[in-house]
């Protein structure tokens, strides 16, 4: 127990800076950790008797997990102003455009065998994945532009840009949605998180959000970490 | 007293494979078959791509047990007793496929009754052991399910015709309805919100009737186990798996088209007749095409799943479908 708090005080005394890089390694780890997970089990041939239908979920799933997560920082920020927070929202953007692009290779390669006529014949005209892949064409231009140099170079127009998250949730969302046959408890469960973290977006919630952050300052402030130290 | 009759799906049985012989096959094609389209990925890995030690074990304990062919009537391999026990729809378990073959492990099939009534002369109550008397027979069949993947699975059961011959269906009976037990404290799915259970199924009774409609009670020579729907289920080969019942309780004989339980719980994506058909899309995803368990890539789905010949005859108005899968084409 002492082991735990002594390391929590030493976390707390940690600058801003060591801070970010433990947060982001911990993000990378955080992110692939599905991935590493997906290939010990096709390594140990522990996928099931339908591999390919276990590698789209476990490619659509944490896809979906990570676009939540990246759309959660912002929020995380107004509520409690963690700046430290922000460079993850581009790590978690990026992997979950990691785990889409496989989520979409293993559809027309495994999956579908790069058999254009089945794809075509068969697929284009159903919503269920022209949805799905509607959301990767459109992750693309925000992965290709999550880039400092980018960012500089598009200027206001980038923040324009990278609204287009708010079409790509809504879509995977549908898509999540149209998966699954009748039993919708995570359909509804990501939906629920989805629509909280939007409305967090949206003024009056905001401003309301924003003078909870003022409170818990101060509150934090008044109860200094050194104070806690002493109590040990 | 039935005579048995020859269709073409049926396989002599004068090539017995014994069980280890073909699962070491299957296992050969399918590592090629991943090999080929996924080398890539096969390339950094040792052994074989499918799950091999569950098919050691599978065939340590049904060492005895065969089949009489290794293909179906098309030249397409069975799927292995693993894949056929372990990767299962049966929501009244779960919905995960791997779930009820865990959940299923302890599910009480005996003592069993099926009872057979509604408009008929002769109501009856057949115990299991009763069901076994009925000329047993083997066949292959694909299953294909509305989630657009397939398998290849030699059934072991009798003609439901055999039951329906004995209790006589008065003339006013137009269609046979079927029912699942209902066992939430067995079968926890069924706490499930969602669905009104039990699993309900129909079929009219020229389907019933039909030479390729059978009762199964094993797979691959062995009792069926639980999460295949033992002790007795249906098997229509050319619908969707959903209609294939499992764990009847109830076969009552009616005059109206019966309810199902996918009818009633999503009455826009599932009809009555659910005959496979590329031609027909379910609202949400397409029917052309389909995954062979065990295989990557995907294959064309065919009219009523390959038994058109067979079937054909018994939908010969086009308008007869127009509520499959709420598409009006």
């Amino acid at each position: 127990m002492a082991l735990v708090t002594d390391t929590m005080t030493k976390l707390r005394k940690l600058d801003r800076k060591t801070w970010q890089q433990l947060l982001r390694v911990g993000a990378h780890i955080l992110a692939l950790y599905p991935l590493a997970l997906l290939l010990r089990d096709y390594y140990y041939v522990n996928l099931g008797a339908d591999p390919v239908r276990e590698m789209l979920l476990r490619t659509g799933e944490p896809a979906l997990v990570l676009l939540i997560l990246s759309l959660a920082i912002t929020p995380l920020n107004t509520l409690f102003g963690w700046k430290q927070l922000i460079p993850l929202r581009r790590i978690f953007g990026l992997y979950a455009f990691m785990y889409v692009s496989l989520h979409f290779l293993t559809f027309v390669w495994l999956d579908y065998g790069l058999n254009l006529q089945f794809i075509w014949d068969g697929v284009v005209e159903q919503n269920f994945v022209l949805v799905g892949f509607a959301a990767f064409i459109l992750l693309l231009p925000l992965a290709i532009t999550s880039n400092k140099w980018s960012q500089r170079k598009l200027g206001k127009k980038w923040k324009t840009l990278h609204k287009l998250v708010y079409i790509i949730i809504l879509l995977a969302l549908i898509h999540f949605w149209w998966l699954v046959k009748n039993v919708y408890y995570m359909p509804f469960l990501y939906s629920a998180v989805v629509t909280i973290l939007l409305l967090m977006r949206w003024q009056p919630v905001k401003q309301k959000a924003l003078r909870f952050q003022r409170r818990y300052r101060n509150w934090r402030t008044q109860n200094p970490i050194s104070k806690e130290r002493s109590a040990n | 007293m039935l005579i048995k009759k020859r269709t073409g799906i049926e396989i002599p049985s004068s090539e017995i494979t014994p069980k280890h012989l073909y699962l070491s096959r299957r296992q050969f094609m399918t590592g090629a078959a991943l090999t080929a389209t996924a080398g890539f990925l096969a390339a950094c890995r040792p052994g074989q791509p499918i799950a091999t030690e569950g098919n050691v074990a599978a065939t340590a304990t049904g060492g005895s047990t065969a089949v009489s062919a290794t293909t179906d009537e098309l030249g397409d391999p069975l799927n292995s007793y693993q894949d056929i026990t372990t990767y299962n729809n049966y929501y009244e378990f779960n919905t995960t496929k791997d779930g009820p073959a865990r959940l299923a492990k302890d599910f009480p099939t005996s003592p069993w009754q099926v009872a057979v009534g509604g408009l008929v002369k002769n109501p009856k109550t057949y115990a299991l052991e009763d069901l076994l008397k009925f000329e047993q027979l083997e066949r292959i069949y694909r299953l294909r399910c509305v989630e657009a993947w397939s398998m290849v699975i030699p059934w072991n059961g009798f003609h439901l015709s055999n039951i329906l011959n004995e209790v006589e269906p008065t003339s006013e009976a137009k269609f046979v309805r079927f029912e699942t037990i209902y066992d939430p404290d067995n079968m926890p799915g069924q706490k499930s919100p969602f669905f009104p259970w039990p699993y309900v199924e129909g079929l009219t009774i020229e389907e019933a009737m039909h030479d390729l409609t059978i009762l199964a009670t094993g797979l691959y020579g062995e009792p069926l186990l639980p999460q295949n729907g033992a002790p007795v289920r249906l098997v229509v080969p050319w619908k969707y798996g959903f209609k294939s019942i499992k764990a009847i309780v109830k076969i009552d004989l009616v005059a109206e088209m019966p309810t199902s339980l996918w009818m009633a719980s999503a009455p826009h994506e599932y009809g009555f007749y659910a005959n496979v058909n590329p031609e027909v899309d379910h609202p949400r995803w397409s029917q052309a095409s389909e995954r062979r368990i065990g295989e990557l890539g995907r294959r064309a789905t065919l009219l009523y799943n390959g038994y058109e010949e067979q079937v054909t005859h018994m939908y010969p108005d086009p308008t007869y479908d127009t509520t499959q899968n709420g598409n009006r084409s």
